[in-house]
């Protein structure tokens, strides 16, 4: 068997919207990928840790609170100083697109707005991620 | 500094790739495992089974807290159903032990389960020598439990824990050959609910049905989400890790574990040998449609592969 792709699910922050993240989790398994889903309210260390331990391909983080120009940032910062900068990210939520181009800058591959199909994210992250 | 030194230096990012390595059959990890070996074997693996949704993961998290006030260095393998069509998997146990996630004496990697439906893989068992390599003093190995092939469980770990929940059936569930047999220690969970006592009474009947038992398995009630009754049950589980040291149990039962693996490699290996090569898989599918015709039959076939391998093999 070919080895799946792991991806790492995250909801940083304090936002309690998770249907988005399950809907991707749910549609990343059935193309073949192991999700670990982490849950709500994690911080950046704690979605960091998990990267690491769970030596995933890509760390998907879902956030629609407002907070993301802060708690994504944070995530590539801890990232890179574990040098773990081979782990693809990215971001999706309730994200405007003035603050695209920031978070890109800041290290985060892509951002998934609303009205992105599963499949164009399982695609991007099969084409994009370091193996 | 390479793998090997870094996981002997605890570097979780190091114990995390060469998990992933053998888990993908990465000849070189398998290659930095075998240097590794003699390294392992101090760590206690503690196998925590039942059906889903008994709180397996709720019950580690509040298990491996107590162990940390203890100062152990704990890892924990928690294994998840792989979807057979797809090969993709939700792992979804670390949702409940997120205080743990920033505890740096725990490590936490959530697997799936890739085909073994006992729960335990090759890989599995790989990555419980690693994190015992790594320096873990307890492994706890949680499993997807279906409630009748538990036995990977037992052949990997020192002591299994066997958690259940009330209602989930009536006493024929319980005594179904398999479940009760496996279990060193018992935990009736959510046992705030209606029928709890009932099935810790259950569960504790099938036991003293068998009067000969030299270790009888405590079965303890607990509500873990709650933190209740878990002390007395981490209690119960070392007291039966005691009884192992003491009686030489231990060392008896690892050595037969050993001797699985073996059995279980080799199994795997002449698998992978016959059936891998290409061009057996389209002869594999031949003799299958004529298998179905009625013009061979099934242990022809078998034998056929089997000189083919053989006769291959003595040519080199």
């Amino acid at each position: 068997m070919e080895r799946p792709i792991r991806v790492l699910v995250a909801k940083p922050g304090l936002d309690g919207h998770d249907r988005g993240a399950k809907v991707i989790a749910r549609a990343l398994r059935d193309a073949g990928m192991e999700v670990i889903y982490t849950g709500l309210r994690q911080t950046a260390e704690q979605i960091v840790n998990a990267a690491i331990q769970e030596d995933v391909d890509c760390v998907a983080m879902s956030i629609l609170s407002g907070a993301h120009n802060t708690l994504l940032p944070k995530v590539v910062e801890l990232l890179t100083a574990e040098n773990a900068t081979d782990i693809l990210v990215l971001g999706g939520g309730v994200i405007p697109y003035e603050d695209i181009p920031f978070l890109k800058e800041k290290g985060i591959k892509e951002i998934f707005t609303p009205g992105s199909t599963t499949q164009t994210i399982i695609d991007y992250i099969r084409e994009n991620v370091n193996r | 500094m390479d793998i090997e030194n870094r996981i002997l230096k605890q570097d979780k990012r190091a114990a995390a790739r060469l998990i992933s390595m053998v888990e993908n059959r990465d000849p070189e990890g398998l290659k930095i495992l075998q240097n590794l070996y003699s390294h392992s074997g101090n760590a206690y693996v503690i196998g925590i089974t039942g059906p889903p949704g008994a709180g397996k993961s709720t019950l580690t998290d509040k298990l491996v807290k107590l162990l940390r006030k203890q100062d152990k260095k704990v890892a924990i393998i928690a294994v998840d159903p792989t979807s057979p069509f797809t090969g993709g998997a939700i792992l979804g146990d670390r949702v409940r032990m997120n205080d743990l996630s920033i505890d740096k004496g725990v490590f936490i990697r959530s697997m799936g389960a890739r085909g073994h439906l006992g729960g335990i893989s090759e890989a599995t068992a790989a990555a419980i020598k690693i994190l015992d390599i790594f320096g873990s003093d307890y492994i706890i190995v949680e499993t997807v439990g279906v409630g009748q092939s538990e036995i990977d469980i037992v052949r990997n770990c020192d002591t299994t824990l066997m958690v259940m929940v009330p209602g989930l059936g009536d006493d024929i569930q319980a005594i179904k050959a398999g479940i009760m047999e496996i279990g060193d220690v018992f935990a009736v969970n959510k046992a705030d609910r209606d029928g709890a006592s009932r099935t810790a009474r259950e569960i504790d009947m099938m036991l003293d049905y068998n009067k000969h038992l030299e270790w009888r398995p405590p079965v303890k009630l607990v509500v873990a989400s709650e933190n209740q009754g878990t002390v007395e049950l981490l209690e119960a589980i070392l007291e039966h890790k005691k009884h192992l040291i003491e009686t030489g149990k231990l060392e008896q039962k690892r050595i037969s574990n050993a001797k699985n693996e073996v059995v279980e490699m080799i199994k795997e290996r002449i698998e992978r040998s016959i059936l891998d090569k290409s061009q057996n898989e389209e002869k594999l599918i031949e003799f299958s449609k004529r298998i179905v015709k009625r013009t061979i039959d099934p242990f022809t076939v078998v034998d056929l592969l089997f000189e083919t391998y053989k006769s291959s093999v003595t040519i080199k």
